[in-house]
């Protein structure tokens, strides 16, 4: 269940630190039992899931943003009505992960104020700019398919809350998927123009997607305890190459080149990429990318504007609940 | 400035198969009549159901997971409230 209430008047007691209740607690997570909110879990294991659940949720949030800049643009009804049903997707992906991060003890409220402070990150592939239509046919196939790689083996992840709000999630995704493939055919079997346009906006993404399943393991921060913990059930390394090696063949059909002139199958029939520049996806996620302001702005006018939406509806069920105890004493 | 803390309610919903509500999440809503409306927006957006009940979070009372023992164990010993525990000659044919 998803209560945050319940989490947060259990008293102290859950969140002391020992040593007997966290080897209890690593058997159960070796025996593959689901953790659920109210039982007792180290503070590391809370922290870190609130980390990358709300991390997650801000990135569907402000991944509506690239996207949604094209609804009013859309090239016909049939592929507006898809964006907008796939941006509204979005948005739900981002509810349900809040719902599932509120159930470790931080509030909904905190959790957005740490994202609009710019405390908190989200997806770095959200800070690239959309300039073309067909940069939602590849977003469509790229970074969802990339989000899909990452996100069905987080089913299968220990925290119970968030394993279920990813099967979800994933189910809803593969339509993301295949609309945006969809519109990538449709162009490379259009015009030489509309070929160039699917041809130029793979050129501009590939590099940022590939960069969307995170650093090198070598390097990788979180990767050791999250693995333990079996929050992670591959590495970035493993799941990249995964990725590239199901690409490939749908860009070949597509007709499409990546823009990696040493990209070779190797013998195990690999898909061997150069070497990424980690040097970017730094800075994209030191707040220099090409929208990282666009995007923050974006979030903190929709939160300003939709203040006194919620101010209204909060003093309206303030009144309704006074006049019904008004009601009840007469 | 932080804003304010707006009710936890939990969704259940009942899908077109005829099974019970079942518990699919969570929602903030001010009022029962906008957690009924979200509900619908973030739960059911492809046919998932056919009745929804939001219900406050802190009005349900949970079990307490350490008490896990003390709650289940006794349903655990009692294998006679099973029917697989009766004999019956395979001649009788199914029961």
């Amino acid at each position: 269940m998803y209560t945050q209430a319940l989490n947060t008047s259990d008293g102290d007691e859950r969140h002391i630190e020992d040593a007997e209740r966290a080897t209890q607690f690593q058997a159960r997570i070796d025996a593959d039992e689901r953790i659920e909110p109210n039982d007792w879990m180290p503070a590391a294991y809370r922290k870190t899931l609130t980390r990358q659940i709300s991390q997650h949720a801000h990135s569907e949030i402000v991944g509506m943003l690239p996207e949604g800049n094209w609804i009013t643009r859309a090239p016909s009804l049939r592929r507006k009505a898809a964006l907008l049903a796939k941006v509204q997707d979005e948005c739900g992906h981002g509810l349900y992960l809040y719902a599932a991060a509120e159930t470790l003890g931080s509030s909904r409220e905190e959790l957005v104020d740490a994202m609009l402070g710019g405390k908190a990150k989200y997806s770095s592939i959200f800070n690239y700019p959309t300039l073309t239509w067909a940069d939602i046919g590849t977003i469509g196939w790229l970074v969802d398919g990339a989000a899909i790689m990452n996100q069905i083996p987080l089913c299968r992840c220990s925290y119970g809350p968030y394993a279920r709000a990813m099967i979800r999630v994933c189910k809803e995704e593969s339509f993301h998927q295949r609309q945006g493939f969809e519109i990538m055919l449709t162009l490379c079997r259009g015009t030489a123009e509309q070929k160039a346009m699917a041809q130029d906006a793979l050129n501009r993404w590939w590099w940022p997607v590939l960069m969307m399943f995170g650093p090198p393991d070598q390097v990788s921060q979180h990767s050791d305890t999250s693995t333990k913990w079996k929050i992670k059930r591959f590495s970035n390394d493993e799941l990249r190459q995964k990725f590239v090696d199901a690409t490939v063949p749908q860009a070949q059909f597509l007709g499409l080149t990546f823009p990696d002139p040493g990209m070779k199958q190797n013998e195990a029939g690999n898909w061997e990429y150069s070497a990424i520049d980690w040097e970017e996806f730094k800075q994209v996620l030191a707040g220099n990318g090409p929208c990282n302001r666009d995007r923050m702005a974006a979030r903190r006018k929709a939160h300003d504007d939709g203040a006194w939406v919620r101010e209204a509806a909060m003093a309206y069920a303030e009144k309704r609940k006074q006049r019904a105890a008004l009601q009840a004493a007469e | 400035m932080a804003t304010p803390n707006i009710p936890l309610w939990e969704v259940f919903i009942r899908s077109r198969n005829g099974l019970a509500h079942k518990h699919v999440g969570s929602l903030h809503a001010t009022d029962a009549t906008l957690a009924l409306q979200a509900a619908r927006d973030i739960y059911t957006r492809r046919g998932e159901g056919l009745s929804i009940w939001v219900v406050p979070s802190n009005a349900i009372t949970a079990s307490d997971p350490s008490e896990k023992g003390m709650m289940f164990e006794p349903a655990e010993s009692k294998i006679y409230r099973h029917p697989t525990f009766y004999d019956v000659p395979d001649e009788v044919g199914h029961m």
